[in-house]
């Protein structure tokens, strides 16, 4: 009869917590509702209060071990929040690169730009494929592009001939009027022909010497940057300079490594793709913007989050037992209370379900204090990674809120564990003997 | 040591208070034993006895940049250098594109230069005499079931051949084996296949070599024989960069992610929640223990005694708690290792990662036993006897 008690036990407990994870937001503030309306309209509800009130009255006689339980509860949810702040961070910088109305065009079986080669003949036909959108002049709004990786020094590193490896894009004038978002924000741009460079703003803070004015070294060459540009994606990590000076810097003559449209609707994409793969003279990959960073992304993404996952669920144990710890000892010092308000007449589910708010107020506590900690302190917290094979990619953590409640979920899951145990042991206690001793 | 059975009894007092401790205090170090390996391993790539004597010369343009293949017989009698290989990058996938494979197109002598790889004399043999064989590494094999003279098709994600096809064929000639298990790890995951069968196939090489592999006679000269390599094209259209194969690696691992600073500051976050927690535990052990402590003062034990009893007891707390945490790790690395398929390759506990984590355990053992011993020798005895 005892095993199956606490094998029920142990159900609800996980049961608790699935739902506590899984659940929408709405059907949890609804659960607190009715809760709220137990403890106001029903006898035992009322008894559960009042209990609730005693217990929460005495918490600050029970600071130290009150403050074990937000602390530990507090330290699962920063550290949680911030490995998926920047799994978070990483996917939202690549995925903001690209838009379902604008389609990348890449030779066929290429994972990434710099594997791959089209000829200037191949971008001419790509140019003028069906779906295409163009501008006033009925000039197609296309950009055939050439991205290579350069190695540059690396800011941080004291070492001067500590190189780390950017991503160098050749374009044409075209790629301004297809990426309305890049905006130079200080200096101008490049002038074609002069070896001059403008460099992202995740780029500048990545790497030493991209200042305006001043000169890099690519190979055996020199390049002058003359501005500084932001797009707030992925391709603000990037430098950027005319396509034929690059194109003559990297022996690739007019060769070109793809091709960005604009198409007139998301819509176009079909009908783009059915007419470049039809055409015998190209053998092409092509993808939406979306498509393209999205895949990018996917891998690292996934692992950041499982890894913060793991880490999170390691530390969440040794903080179920803290709480356990601390409940237990409450419920045991509270003895003798408890006790004397059962024999006068409160029921065994008043003290479990006051026990158990107790403890989710403390939880609720850790999990806001754990969010704020990781909101001050990582979100907009710059990190980098290799990208697309090639570039460094500077990307800021981003504390969101789906974020946040994700962090809270967890608190309260900590929260249902550590509490239910010991508000069942307050629950059973046996009445006369708790009385008795001291 | 007198006093153990006497520490042992007040720390099992309370058993399911003490449980619960150390499975908190077995969880943090579990967790740092797991990160500790994912650091190690970040440390170790490319650090060995091997490592430090060859050196890899790349373009200094770029990663994705070759350099011409006349450069090998310059480098080759640059004083100091021992042996010369070199390599191309193949980019080959599996099947699908995800499944992505370090493949390389290397020189004869490549092999030769990674004593870290075994390969068998008769496979290398036939790896030898066959053009369009590939060899590849013992976790790659299992993992897709491959065996010696299978055909095995790869696609290169860059290099087409003659007819503009980028699926590539290949003789599986032999299996390489990592030396040591526990650094190996990469050698048992790629593939390398000829350079000469790559150049002639692909249309799009042309002689071109992706890295020279540079074995120098003595590591301490590595340093002045990558200057003098480097050297040899300054300036011209070909600019190299000459690393020890560990700096190159090292650099790479740096870019990929600070590993560092996330370990750093997860475990930071780790071991105070745990010195509050166990912190706590030992305070509520003490006070009430009060009268128990104040009747063994009272009964002759000086208050070094006392002192020592209560911090021995959070001491052998923390231990208790951390070996098995620690114990956990080395049960759980070879598992997470088999279970990814040799994609995860991290180190089992070693001694340096014992050692600091035994550190970690005395130290935090003492930081929270401290405050309840003091409280336990400033006792007043009379007043604690009295309070009861």
């Amino acid at each position: 009869m005892r095993f199956l008690g606490n094998l029920l036990t142990l159900l609800a407990v996980i049961a608790a917590v699935v739902v506590l994870i899984a659940a929408p937001w709405p059907l949890l503030l609804g659960a607190t509702l009715l809760l709220g309306a137990w403890l106001l309209w029903t006898r035992i509800g009322r008894q559960a209060a009042s209990v609730t009130g005693i217990g929460v009255s005495t918490l600050t006689q029970r600071a130290g071990a009150s403050f074990v339980i937000i602390i530990g509860i507090g330290g699962v949810v920063a550290v949680l929040v911030a490995l998926l702040a920047m799994a978070e961070g990483y996917n939202q910088t690549l995925r903001r690169t690209g838009s379902p109305d604008s389609a990348v065009v890449l030779r066929g079986g290429s994972s990434a730009e710099v594997n791959s080669v089209l000829s200037h003949d191949n971008a001419l036909v790509i140019q003028d494929a069906p779906g295409v959108a163009r501008d006033a002049a009925g000039k197609p709004i296309t950009s055939a592009e050439l991205v290579v990786a350069a190695n540059l020094p690396i800011r941080k590193s004291r070492d001067p001939d500590d190189l780390g490896s950017v991503q160098l894009r050749g374009i044409g004038p075209e790629a301004w009027q297809l990426r309305g978002n890049a905006r130079i924000i200080a200096g101008e741009k490049f002038r074609p022909g002069l070896r001059e460079l403008v460099a992202g703003r995740g780029a500048q803070r990545q790497f030493a010497g991209l200042e305006i004015g001043r000169e890099v070294r690519l190979g055996v060459q020199r390049w002058k940057v003359v501005g500084i540009f932001e797009t707030h994606d992925a391709l603000e990590s990037e430098i950027w300079a005319d396509a034929t000076d690059v194109g003559a810097a990297y022996r690739r003559g007019s060769s070109l490594s793809s091709v960005f449209v604009r198409l007139t609707d998301p819509g176009a994409f079909s009908q783009f793709k059915a007419a470049l793969s039809a055409d015998p003279r190209l053998n092409v990959d092509v993808s939406t913007t979306t498509e393209y960073y999205g895949k990018q992304s996917e891998t690292i993404t996934k692992v950041i989050r499982i890894i913060g996952m793991v880490v999170g669920a390691i530390m969440a144990i040794g903080a179920v037992f803290g709480a356990l710890n601390t409940m237990f000892a409450a419920v045991a010092a509270r003895a003798r209370e408890i006790a004397t308000l059962r024999a006068i007449g409160f029921r065994g589910v008043a003290v479990v379900v006051a026990v158990m708010i107790e403890t989710m107020l403390l939880a609720l506590l850790g999990g806001a204090l754990g969010g704020l900690l990781a909101w001050l302190i990582f979100n907009g917290f710059t990190a980098s990674s290799i990208a697309g094979g090639v570039g460094q990619l500077s990307f800021d953590f981003k504390v969101t809120a789906p974020l946040l409640w994700t962090g809270m979920t967890w608190a309260l899951a900590i929260g249902v564990i550590g509490g239910l145990y010991p508000a069942l042991r307050a629950a059973r206690l046996p009445v006369a003997s708790a009385l008795r001793d001291n | 040591m007198k006093y153990l059975h006497l520490i042992w009894a007040s720390l099992f007092r309370r058993k399911l208070r003490t449980i619960l401790t150390l499975v908190s205090i077995a969880a943090a170090f579990l967790l740092f034993g797991l990160l500790d390996a994912v650091r190690v391993s970040f440390d170790q790539a490319g650090r060995s006895a091997a490592g430090a004597q060859r050196l890899q010369t790349g373009a200094r343009l770029s990663f994705i940049d070759t350099l011409p293949s006349s450069l090998g017989a310059q480098i080759a009698a640059v004083p100091g250098v021992k042996e010369v290989a070199f390599a191309n990058w193949f980019g080959g996938a599996y099947q699908d594109p995800h499944n992505q494979i370090f493949t390389f197109a290397v020189s004869p002598n490549y092999i030769d230069l990674y004593p870290e790889m075994e390969l068998t004399a008769d496979q290398r043999q036939k790896f030898d005499s066959d053009l369009n064989a590939i060899v590849a590494g013992s976790a790659l094999v299992k993992r897709f079931g491959w065996k010696i003279g299978d055909r095995i098709p790869l696609q290169s994600q860059i290099f087409p051949d003659r007819q503009g096809s980028k699926n590539w064929h290949f003789n599986l000639a032999g299996i390489l084996k990592a030396r040591d298990k526990k650094t190996g790890g990469f050698y048992d995951g790629m593939v390398l296949l000829h350079w000469k069968n790559f150049d002639e196939t692909t249309p799009y090489n042309q002689g071109s070599v992706g890295w020279y592999v540079t074995r120098v006679a003595d590591a301490s000269q590595a340093d002045r024989v990558a200057r003098a390599i480097d050297a040899l094209s300054a300036n011209s259209a070909h600019e190299t960069r000459t690393q020890t194969e560990q700096a190159a690696t090292a650099s790479w691992m740096k870019q990929l992610v600070d590993i560092g600073l996330i370990v750093g500051s997860i475990m930071g976050a780790v071991f105070f929640t745990l010195l509050l927690l166990t912190g706590n535990t030992m305070m509520q052990s003490v006070r009430e223990r009060t009268a128990e402590l104040a009747v063994l003062r009272t009964i002759g034990f000086p208050p070094g005694a006392v002192l020592g009893i209560v911090l021995a007891e959070s001491l052998l707390l923390l231990v208790l708690g951390g070996i098995v945490g620690l114990g956990l790790v080395s049960i759980l690395v070879p598992v997470i290792v088999k279970g990814s398929g040799g994609m995860l390759n991290l180190p089992t506990v070693g001694a340096s990662s014992w050692a600091m984590g035994l550190g970690l355990m005395l130290l935090i053992g003492l930081a929270v036993g401290a405050l309840p011993a003091w409280r336990a020798v400033r006792l007043k005895i009379v007043d604690a006897l009295a309070a009861h």
